[in-house]
């Protein structure tokens, strides 16, 4: 668990936290089986976000990265912001842990998601909230598989036994 | 600002006789035990010693003492040791939902060489019923492994009855105690087990050292190979220092038990009932009696622990959590998904271990902090907003 000290720092006294109440787009990424879950809340004035708060379940990273992106993205035009991805919050934070890089950093994700339901909402499509919520892991099929020869291997294998390769468990599900 | 340590299952402390038996020894001896002179002498004497001390925590013979690396290598030992020693007899294996992953990982190679393997759900409280272990051995089945206390809920295995249907049909039983060894009281002779794995740093010895209970008469092949060492059971020049240190500390648990126990528990009985009171919504894990006497999990509703964790350890307070995130492998943990949890609350489990330096100060220092800490984390919870307005 090394965090940078920007990551504590926005882990201990986050910016921005709560709902805009009556807000023109709202993000929703993440699932709380993986651990993270967080949503963005955005106030839109002539293209521009001029008010960004968050909500998120999640450990110490994701909310660091919550509370960054919330600051990121304040006072940017919607195009400025739409540009925004997750390696720039991990940069902006000092870095992340590499285990943390693929599950916690869905700040920009999060934001991108806010932006595409207020520009539905604005070109009049009923915002389908179940389509909004992007599909952070994809579970196409159950159990574990090497992503160099597709075999089914063991839980948490170190290894593949077929091709004997090391198989990465950072972000496997 | 003290730091108030409840993670007791990850390290404990060294006892100060443990640290001086230790340390007397790098002074004075240095020699091999398996050499046969004047050097070697003291060696031997201070690893026999060290064998009697083990041996009487647990009601063993002190020859059935096995000194090893740890709770993992005992675990190993005993699980493909047997499953080397009895290959012609079958290749069947019982287990339970809930193991240590050493147990779960030494069965995943066996499966690579043909063993087969069940293992059994637990209730809600984590408990294994014996009745389903007797209806799942079969005539090739060759041991059961089932742990004698868990280490992320607590709850206590019946393992006396489990043992006497394994001898019952003539399968050998293994159990992992190392989150029990040394807290509470364990004996072979009651527990009638075959083999039993134990861990200094689970009772105030260093870590990287154990021992591997293995009763006269057992079929078990050696894991690590080499020379004669420890009965020719497990090769290679003993960690003496480790192993005076886990002799120590053996001897302190056996002694002081009576006044450690009741004292422990009474503190974690008012952390148990203070953070129950004080926050709503969470939810004890674990058996409420047949418990460990140390530990208590609590998972909280709403939020995840790795950041609860960390707001407490900005107070000073160190314990653990089984989220998904704070695990390397970034998934919830097997032993509470195990007993029925859902992986959002699983995500938020903290397990608070105590040790025999917590004070009455220490559990209030938690019961003022924590609920504070859980609000704040909650009002950041989109969870907690679903389910509390609209």
């Amino acid at each position: 668990m090394a965090y940078s000290p920007i990551v504590l720092d926005h882990f201990k006294n986050p910016r921005n936290v709560g709902e805009i109440i009556s807000a023109d787009g709202v993000g929703e990424v993440g699932n709380p089986v993986c651990g993270d879950m967080m949503n963005v809340y955005i106030k839109v004035e002539n293209d521009r976000l001029v008010d960004v708060k968050f909500k998120t379940f999640g450990c110490g990273a994701a909310i660091a990265v919550s509370s960054m992106i919330t600051e990121m993205a304040r006072g940017k035009t919607l195009a400025e912001a739409m540009k925004i991805t997750n390696a720039d919050v991990a940069e902006a934070l000092g870095g992340l842990p590499p285990n943390k890089l693929h599950c916690s950093n869905l700040g920009a994700d999060a934001l991108h998601s806010a932006i595409k339901n207020y520009l539905d909402r604005k070109a009049g499509k009923v915002p389908d909230t179940e389509l909004d919520k992007e599909p952070h892991h994809k579970h196409e099929r159950e159990g574990c598989y090497c992503p160099y020869c597709s075999k089914q291997v063991e839980e948490e294998s170190p290894l593949c036994i077929f091709c004997g390769k090391d198989i990465p468990h950072d972000h496997d599900h | 600002m003290g730091v108030i340590y409840l993670d007791h299952l990850a390290a404990t402390p060294l006892h100060p006789r443990v640290k001086e038996a230790m340390i007397h020894h790098i002074e004075t001896v240095f020699g091999n035990p398996s050499s046969d002179n004047q050097v070697g002498q003291p060696a031997e004497q201070a690893l026999e010693q060290a064998r009697v001390q083990v041996a009487a925590l647990i009601n063993a013979e002190p020859k059935e003492v096995v000194f090893n690396s740890g709770g993992t290598e005992s675990v190993n030992h005993a699980i493909k040791g047997i499953g080397i020693g009895l290959r012609e007899k079958g290749r069947h294996i019982i287990t339970s939902n809930i193991e240590h992953k050493s147990v779960l990982n030494a069965l995943r190679t066996l499966r690579l060489l043909d063993y087969r393997v069940t293992s059994l759900d637990v209730d809600k409280y984590g408990l294994v019923d014996p009745a389903q272990v007797e209806k799942a051995i079969t005539p090739e089945t060759i041991l059961i492994s089932i742990m004698l206390a868990n280490n992320e809920i607590g709850t206590i295995e019946p393992i006396a009855d489990i043992a006497k249907i394994a001898s019952k049909h003539k399968v050998m039983m293994h159990t992992d105690a190392v989150a029990a060894t040394g807290i509470i009281p364990v004996d072979v002779q009651e527990l009638g087990v075959n083999l039993l794995s134990l861990a200094a740093n689970q009772f105030y010895g260093p870590p990287g050292v154990g021992a591997l209970f293995i009763r006269k008469g057992t079929p078990i092949w050696p894991l690590i190979d080499g020379g004669l060492q420890e009965n020719k059971r497990r090769a290679g020049a003993e960690n003496l220092i480790g192993i005076v240190g886990l002799g120590m500390a053996a001897e302190m648990a056996r002694v002081e038990m009576p006044e450690r126990l009741p004292r422990i528990k009474a503190l974690k009985d008012r952390l148990a009932k203070s953070l129950i009171e004080r926050i709503p919504e969470i939810k004890v894990n674990g058996h409420p009696t047949q418990c460990l006497p140390h530990l208590f999990s609590v998972s909280v509703e709403y939020i995840e622990g790795e950041s609860l964790v960390l707001m407490l350890d900005e107070e000073g307070i160190i314990v653990a959590t089984r989220s998904a995130c704070a695990s390397g492998s970034l998934r919830a943990s097997h032993v509470l998904i195990g007993t029925g949890l859902g992986h959002a609350l699983a995500q938020g489990t903290l397990v608070f271990t105590l040790g025999i330096d917590n004070t009455e100060a220490d559990i209030d220092k938690v019961i003022t902090v924590m609920p504070g800490i859980v609000q704040t984390l909650r009002e950041m919870s989109p969870l907690y907003k679903k389910e509390h307005v609209g």
